[in-house]
């Protein structure tokens, strides 16, 4: 996705959880008018706020006084949906949950949300930007439409 | 903007031939709904409530948080020799949790009926 100047439409959220529904409303908004099928815009409804709850949680530790940026950018092949936070990004990859330790309290229970993410869009990735903050890139492509 | 609170609503329904206790949700399951989701399980006393119906119908968002709680709420009740049966969600929950594993422990069925049947197999 290269034109990000003439479709696009720019968010800012508190970080305050509950705030990440104002985002997934908006893509979902987005996506219908692109006429992604509802599957897809339940998935993208899920990852933008997996997305937006990452960065207020672990971007900017709830501090209500950094915002979360959310940017749609549309064009005819895809979606993109860029969540901007003042963190250092994740320290680790996508971790696949393993609902066995999960069962048996040798895992976390959370901890689920960047799995989700990449398992929902076509193409996530997360970006460092020090000192800047960071943000993940979701993708959702045109081409997977359904009737 | 104040997220939409979680109610739980606990019955008790027979079916199969026996008690099974309903926790009906309603509202968002997320971080915020730990009180109303765990504290209405720790309320059931273990040794009664063997069986558990967990009814989604009336959900309209959960997040990632809010399916660790269920999680931990199927963790306590497989320490207690529970059976859980869950129905209610969404085919895109459906798919949610099938991808985080949870139907590993419990079965998702389309609704009640379906799911009480399913404590007799």
């Amino acid at each position: 996705m290269t034109d990000t100047t003439t479709n696009s439409i720019e968010l800012r959220l508190p970080s305050r959880l509950g705030y990440e529904k104002v985002a997934m409303g908006t893509a979902a908004s987005v996506a219908k008018l692109m006429g992604f099928a509802a599957e897809r815009v339940e998935d993208l409804k899920t990852a933008v706020a997996e997305a937006c709850i990452n960065a207020m949680e672990h971007g900017n530790k709830l501090d209500e006084s950094l915002t979360v940026g959310v940017i749609l950018s549309m064009d005819s092949t895809a979606l993109e949906v860029k969540v901007l936070d003042a963190g250092a990004g994740p320290q680790s990859g996508v971790h696949r949950p393993d609902i066995d330790k999960k069962m048996h309290g040798e895992e976390a229970s959370r901890g689920m949300g960047m799995f989700l993410i990449q398992s929902l869009v076509d193409k996530a990735e997360w970006v460092s930007s020090p000192p800047s903050g960071s943000y993940v890139r979701l993708v959702i492509l045109v081409d997977k439409v359904k009737d | 903007m104040e997220e939409t609170g979680t109610r739980v609503k606990m019955e008790e329904v027979n079916c199969s031939g026996g008690t099974v206790t309903v926790l009906r949700f309603s509202g968002d399951i997320t971080s915020a709904s730990e009180t109303a989701i765990l504290g209405t399980y720790h309320g059931l006393s273990p040794d009664t409530a063997k069986r558990i119906l967990l009814d989604f119908s009336k959900v309209e968002y959960i997040n990632s948080s809010g399916i660790a709680l269920i999680i931990q709420l199927m963790y306590a009740a497989g320490r207690n020799n529970q059976a859980i049966q869950t129905f209610g969600l969404t085919p895109h929950f459906q798919k949610v949790f099938t991808m985080v594993g949870i139907t590993k422990y419990t079965r998702l069925h389309p609704d009640e009926a379906t799911a009480c049947a399913a404590f007799a197999a």
